[in-house]
């Protein structure tokens, strides 16, 4: 039987794929009853081409992009539909036996795109649960441990610290509660792998957290999601009540003596939170406040007992490596970056989604090569990785191989990994103020240098960027990053400098040009830009003239336009008027 | 009407089943934000009555949080990601756009409590950048034109919810 498979992730909800999956199901439910099968399944990964539906018939599957209702039906009943063939994206016939995502490893997202993540016996079917099974039958908490520490894996989160070492810690203390978390609170901006790995394969997440609980001693376990993912929400619960029907959590799990539950709990809005100690807080009810370390959350944790936090990907790759080996997974990666990483990809890129490469992987083959590059007619620029806590890598280093120590060296830090790809048009200045309106806006208020020393750094950034700028700017911004890396409690104000350091390192010229030549090489700082009328393509409609606010643009009706340099404020409306392209900023 | 009765079962459940923790805070505030669709004063009385919190620290968790809100909505919430993703692809455009054509800037609600425009971290649909939520359902990939001619839709629509719910309640009576 044919079986049609469209992406429901939020993602091709976002892009009409909630349409395609109606008009499928009820064609299904009546004329097609018997003929086909309508399933769905979470994130493929390629998120620029959603809504995506694949076709399964027999041997031939065939992966289909921007699919519309009557595509869908088309495919459905098996007839033709002039858009069918050119939005095909995939074909085994014509691909042979490799997946669309070629020969690389697939760990953390194996499942992600393949199966139903609503089906407790598709993730049985792939695999599923089988790590657990093995580790209550024959192993050891001790076993479990040597074994993550043999994995080689670290933390996903973004800091990097070896998931054995942290588990080992949390072992070794004496008390009856312990307590494991994941945090699910994904608050960089630009990052989207935690909430496709939720929508795609939760129960991957579930089986890591109980593998966790087993070796460290704890029977609680706690997800901490962003109140913002209500979908990736529903597909948790949803897991959540499968795997305790089934006896894969909750009492004697699995008919052995251990016992583990797990429970959601929604954050409400802090990027802060993302911060163990603050997500500690929040999980207690309190203002989710970081708090001085040591004691550490291994030794004192949620309600004062041993907490082990860990983020979704680092759940994700457990069962991996506990079903299929540790030396296996350590043999993909580099010596220090073992395993895989999964990166959102997002920004001025041709083709946005997700992807899980080995470390390893230069940025030129993540930004060019799976990405495609930025949108014809520009140039790559820069990536900007780990978020706010993060940097400006510039393209003349895409040839650095993407592992924990590389991109600590630039400035940036690995991050979750959202990686935001920027072009000509992107002004650097423009981005550290972004970001430093960001932090300073989430911090939370208890250190003076994060809560004062960024609102000092945003202000000059704002006004370089209103072309205000003074030549000791840059001298100061220096000082204040310097100051607040040094005198902040958690990670937020210790990171939240690098992405202005990494620009000034980079892109020092841009910042020049703001500065003293009150320039914007980008043409992005609106302030800093003129726009004017292109006499050739000008076909004086006097759309710019009915919408200018200030009323800087004249001209008779049928002839040129001319904007009046002394008049315009700068705003940018006309450009966004005009249907002929005729307006250009310089 | 029984709509409301029933979202507002959901915050009494809530606070019925509660054990007066002081974990329980977040969630029952939560609750309340769902069923009234801000936090009035009167509700972080009772929560700090149950959960035997003192009201000072109830005021200071809902204001530490960006999801809470101390004032009432539109009818119709407009967040505009503000994720870096749709900051390189000119959300800004989207939301100077959302004040020419609605008259309202963020965390503003209009005269007629129709629409509230709010800005938001990241949604999480970055390849599809610049983005609005507009209540649940998710827009992508827009221009401020495309834009426009949504808003006109958008106001539309919920002009017709108003008036297709007052007349629903004369019915009724």
């Amino acid at each position: 039987m044919k079986r049609i498979i469209v992406g429901t992730a939020t993602c091709g909800i976002a892009a009409g794929a909630g349409k395609v999956l109606n008009a499928l199901n009820d064609w299904a439910g009546e004329a097609g009853e018997g003929e086909v099968t309508v399933l769905e399944t979470g994130c493929i990964g390629l998120c620029y081409a959603e809504p995506l539906v694949e076709l399964q018939d027999g041997t031939d599957c065939r992966l289909y992009g921007g699919v519309t209702p009557a595509m869908a039906l088309a495919l459905a009943k098996g007839e033709e539909h002039p858009d069918l063939l050119p939005n095909q994206l995939w074909s085994k016939v014509e691909s042979g036996h490799a997946t669309i995502f070629g020969d690389a490893p697939r760990i953390a997202l194996g499942r992600c795109g393949f199966v139903d993540p609503g089906s407790l016996a598709d993730y049985l079917d792939t695999g599923g649960f089988q790590a657990q099974r093995r580790m209550l039958d024959e192993m050891e908490p001790q076993q479990v441990i040597d074994e993550v520490v043999a994995s080689g894996l670290r933390g996903r989160g973004g800091g990097g610290f070896p998931t054995g070492t942290k588990w080992k810690f949390a072992a070794a203390q004496d008390n009856d509660v312990k307590y494991v978390i994941c945090n699910a609170d994904e608050g960089d901006p630009g990052a989207f792998m935690d909430r496709s790995l939720l929508e795609g394969d939760p129960f991957s997440v579930l089986e890591g957290m109980v593998i966790c609980g087993y070796a460290i001693g704890a029977a609680k376990g706690i997800i901490y999601c962003r109140a913002e993912y209500p979908r990736a929400l529903m597909r948790l619960r949803d897991a959540i009540e499968q795997a305790r029907a089934a006896n894969f959590l909750g009492q004697n799990v699995c008919g052995s003596n251990f016992s583990f539950d797990i429970r959601v709990k929604e954050g409400a809005g802090a990027f802060v939170c993302g911060e163990e100690t603050a997500l500690m807080a929040s999980v207690e009810g309190q203002r989710g406040m970081p708090r001085f370390r040591p004691p550490f959350p291994a030794v004192k944790g949620l309600f004062g007992k041993p907490t082990n936090i860990n983020n979704v990907e680092t759940f994700a790759n457990v069962g991996w490596f506990l079903g299929s080996g540790a030396p296996m997974y350590a043999e993909v990666g580099t010596d220090g970056s073992k395993g895989t990483k999964v990166f959102a990809l997002a920004g001025k890129i041709q083709r946005g989604g997700l992807v899980e490469v080995p470390m390893g992987t230069t940025i030129n083959q993540l930004v060019l090569d799976i990405g495609g590059g930025v949108p014809e007619g520009h140039t790559f620029k820069a990536v900007q990785m780990g978020g706010p806590s993060g940097g400006c890598i510039p393209a003349s280093m895409g040839d650095l191989a993407i592992d924990y120590e590389n991109i600590v060296k630039t400035g940036a830090i690995m991050g979750s990994g959202g990686v935001i790809i920027m072009d000509d048009t992107t002004c650097m200045v423009d981005v550290a103020r972004y970001f430093l309106s960001f932090t300073q806006a989430e911090s939370c208020g208890k250190c003076t240098f994060c809560r004062i020393g960024t609102k000092r750094m945003l202000e000059i950034l704002e006004s370089i960027t209103a072309g205000e700028g003074k030549d000791d700017d840059i001298d100061k911004l220096l000082d204040l990053c310097e100051k607040i890396k040094v005198s902040t409690l958690c990670g937020l104000g210790q990171t939240a400098p690098n992405p202005v350091l990494t620009t000034i390192k980079y892109f020092r010229s841009e910042y020049e040009a703001h500065i003293r030549d009150k320039k914007c090489p980008a043409h992005s700082c609106n302030a800093l830009v003129l726009y004017s009328i292109l006499p050739d393509k000008c076909t004086g409609c006097a759309l710019c003239t009915k919408n200018c606010a200030v009323g800087a643009i004249s001209g008779e009706r049928k002839g040129l336009h001319v904007i009046d340099q002394q008049a315009c404020i700068q705003c940018g409306k006309c450009i966004t008027v005009c249907n002929f392209n005729a307006i250009i900023k310089e | 009407m029984a709509n409301a009765k029933t979202i507002m079962n959901g915050f009494a459940q809530a606070l019925w089943l509660s054990q007066g923790v002081a974990s329980d805070l977040i969630p029952l505030l939560q609750a309340a934000q769902e069923a009234y669709g801000y936090v009035p004063e009167r509700v972080m009385e009772v929560i700090s009555g149950v959960t035997e919190i003192p009201m000072a620290d109830v005021y200071g968790v809902v204001t530490f949080y960006t999801q809470f809100r101390l004032t009432p909505r539109g009818d119709m919430v407009i967040k505009v990601c503000n994720g870096t993703a749709c900051h390189v692809n000119g959300s800004t455009m989207l939301e100077s756009t959302i004040e020419d054509v609605l008259g309202i800037s963020r965390d503003q609600t209009d005269d007629d409590g129709l629409f509230t425009l709010e800005s938001v971290n990241c949604v999480g649909c970055c390849s599809l950048a610049p983005v609005i939520m507009v209540n649940d359902e998710t827009y992508g990939s827009l221009t401020p034109r495309k834009l426009t001619s949504l808003l006109k839709r958008l106001r539309r629509e919920v002009l017709d919810a108003r008036l297709n719910a007052s007349t629903e309640v004369e019915v009724s009576e």
